[in-house]
């Protein structure tokens, strides 16, 4: 049952809203005037977000996650390229008549409103044939509310209200309307880790009951990962890559989207291909047939790791980290980019490690190689 | 708990004793004069003590002129300076270009010259027997009769005086109110806009919401200031306010002080205890209001 609450899918026209990006560009003057130029905050972006479907915008600081959203809902207008929702052109719409509904990261609600106001505020602007009567208003209020799970707290002021409920109250304030795209901008950087665990799941939910294409925006890819039904990661204004969340991270096209997705991150290496055979420092790792000789970054996932002895890769050990179910092997090795190398392996290995030294086989699904110029992905069949 | 005490009583004893000389003392002195008749500074004597200073102020027709031409003043000029600083600093928060120099351009009066200001003020408005004054000859020019504003009607001087007075008050008003409107963050506007919500519903919803408690504030120094609004009257009529029928409250305590046939301190400390009761009056009726109002 998708349907609780008797929330009803919000198209009003169709059943379907996907939003399609053609070579969507943003371009902001320089502000040191002397540099010149433009900075290019979103760089010819050209996706299609399905309908109904949850994408998390994913990216570090500054890479246009934001700019993207403020692009979507109309606060900003694009210097290039078009925005459709569904078959309508809406590049040129004004933020007021797109229908969006926008989380922002700070909630944005209006302090002097109670609950049960700030969320009928958006219905109280609807004119014409749309117009609602109180009762209405007040039920739609109070069903969106309840989604959220928020109607015990409807005479309250924002002020009396901890982050998590607030953040609520704006969730509720962006549905109410019944948008056709739901808009989040970092939704959960304002929460504590454990109320930050326990939102996600509720906004995973709340999609899965409304169905509205959502778009949010995190720099946490753990977020996104683990809610989004499509992650699109960015750097600098430009896409990196956009799929299924398990997907991007099975299949890097590059070394930073191979290094910004997985926590503990992924082990970057300094090595060669050289005869048909990977080497990092001296040790052929990994058979990699058919790629030319020359310098590579090798990058391999913790999880890509496996004791053995007399194992191809040797690393010495510094500290074991004890977990439960797993543990971390913390170990050095002169190419690694970052101090330490972090394995990540079952805890019923434990007693294997002795000594001050560690030997690991490598898994050849975990291991990526990139050019070590381009740092493009190298697609090779890998052997042990 | 005992020496901190002390201690704090130490540190407040600059700021009592100044207040205490300056501000209490007078303060209780003037509430004293005023039911001590005929009261002498000079020799220190009085006849009597009662409620006849009170008696007489309150019978006198140029105190009630002047109580008349204060209560005008302030009805008419404190919601219509605090209306215009809200419509102009609206419209200078929403502007980009020239908005410093417009900024500039609205605070030059404050930092002018009251006097200089009313003297300017007079030019403008005043009708001699050699000249029509600029008003003058607008008025002519749109096919309307002369009008003395200077000596002349009591509504064309009353009008003067409100035209001067919103003008001298206008720019720390605006001052004030478009630094408040730009402490309301930008996200509201934002939220709203994205909610669909029309420009002049954002403005009464959120905007005016949001400023209340400065426009409040704006509201209840501006009743205090008109109410003891004095070298305005000066500045444009000259000395001798009760001949020009536009004496103030304040300007009556001052005619009795030190105008010619002064010299009544007892009459004078009446008139200004009277407009101390008037004052705060207002003041808790505009408290009482906010209190409803003003959000926060």
């Amino acid at each position: 049952m998708m349907k609780t609450n008797g929330w009803q899918r919000p198209h009003k026209k169709g059943s379907s809203m996907k939003v399609v990006l053609k070579h969507l560009t943003k371009k902001f003057p320089n502000r040191n005037k002397k540099a010149g130029g433009d900075v290019i905050a979103v760089n010819d972006f050209d996706f299609e977000i399905p309908d109904g479907k949850l994408i998390g915008l994913l990216g570090p600081s500054g890479c246009g996650k934001s700019t993207t959203l403020n692009l979507l809902c109309g606060l900003l207008k694009p210097t290039d390229g078009q925005i459709f929702f569904g078959e309508d052109d809406v590049t040129d719409l004004p933020a007021e008549n797109r229908g969006v509904g926008l989380v922002f990261q700070n909630y944005a609600l209006y302090p002097h409103l109670t609950v049960r106001q700030n969320i009928i505020f958006p219905l109280q602007n609807l004119r014409g044939k749309d117009k609602l009567s109180r009762e209405e208003m007040d039920a739609r209020a109070l069903e969106a509310a309840k989604l959220v799970q928020i109607d015990m707290l409807m005479d309250r002021k924002p002020s009396e209200l901890s982050g998590g409920q607030q953040q609520r109250v704006a969730i509720a304030r962006a549905l109410v309307k019944m948008p056709r795209l739901l808009l989040l901008d970092e939704p959960l950087s304002n929460l504590d880790a454990r109320l930050r665990l326990q939102t996600r799941e509720e906004l995973k939910r709340i999609q899965n009951e409304t169905r509205i294409t959502t778009v949010f925006v995190t720099h946490d890819q753990e977020e996104a990962m683990s809610i989004s039904d499509m992650i699109v990661v960015m750097k600098d204004g430009d896409l990196q890559q956009i799929g299924r969340p398990q997907q991007v991270y099975e299949d890097p096209v590059n070394l930073f989207v191979a290094k910004f997705l997985g926590t503990p991150p992924i082990n970057v290496f300094a090595g060669e291909v050289r005869g048909g055979g990977v080497y990092i420092g001296g040790e052929c790792v990994l058979g990699a047939a058919g790629v030319p000789d020359g310098p590579v970054t090798v990058t391999v996932r913790p999880e890509g790791f496996v004791l053995k002895d007399g194992g191809p890769f040797g690393c010495g050990l510094k500290n074991v980290e004890v977990m439960g179910r797993d543990i971390t092997v913390v170990c050095t090795n002169p190419c690694c980019e970052a101090p330490a190398v972090r394995a990540i392996i079952s805890a019923e290995n434990i007693a294997q490690i002795t000594g001050t030294q560690v030997r690991f086989a490598l898994k050849p699904a975990k291991v990526y190689l990139f050019d070590a110029a381009t740092q493009a992905r190298i697609r090779c069949e890998l052997t042990e | 708990m005992e020496k901190n005490n002390l201690k704090g009583w130490l540190y407040l004893i600059p700021a009592v004793l100044f207040l205490g000389v300056f501000m209490v003392y007078p303060l209780i002195d003037v509430f004293i004069y005023s039911f001590e008749e005929g009261y002498n500074s000079a020799s220190q004597t009085y006849f009597g003590v009662g409620m006849y200073n009170y008696e007489y102020v309150l019978h006198d027709p140029y105190f009630l002129q002047a109580v008349k031409n204060t209560f005008i003043l302030v009805i008419i000029t404190v919601p219509l300076s605090t209306g215009l600083a809200l419509l102009i600093s609206v419209g200078l928060s929403s502007i980009q270009k020239l908005r410093n120099l417009f900024q500039t351009v609205y605070f030059l009066p404050y930092v002018t010259n009251t006097l200089a200001v009313g003297l300017v003020f007079m030019i403008l408005f005043e009708k001699t027997p050699y000249t029509e004054g600029l008003v003058n000859l607008i008025i002519n020019w749109f096919g309307g009769e002369s009008v003395d504003f200077i000596t002349g009607p009591y509504w064309a001087k009353m009008f003067v005086l409100c035209f001067y007075t919103v003008w001298v008050v206008l720019p720390f008003k605006i001052l004030i109110l478009t630094s408040a409107l730009a402490s309301v963050k930008q996200e509201l506007y934002n939220a709203a806009r994205v909610d669909g919500t029309p420009k002049w519903r954002i403005f009464w919803r959120i905007t005016m919401p949001m400023i209340s408690p400065t426009v409040f504030y704006l509201v209840i120094t501006g009743f205090i200031g008109a109410f003891k609004a004095y070298s305005d009257a000066v500045a444009l009529f000259g000395t001798d306010l009760n001949a020009a029928e536009m004496n103030t409250i304040v300007g009556y305590v001052y005619d009795m002080l030190y105008g010619t046939g002064g010299g009544y301190p007892s009459f004078a400390s009446a008139a200004a205890i009277i407009l101390f009761a008037i004052v705060l009056t207002i003041t808790c009726i505009n408290l009482l209001i906010s209190k409803k109002h003003v959000h926060y």
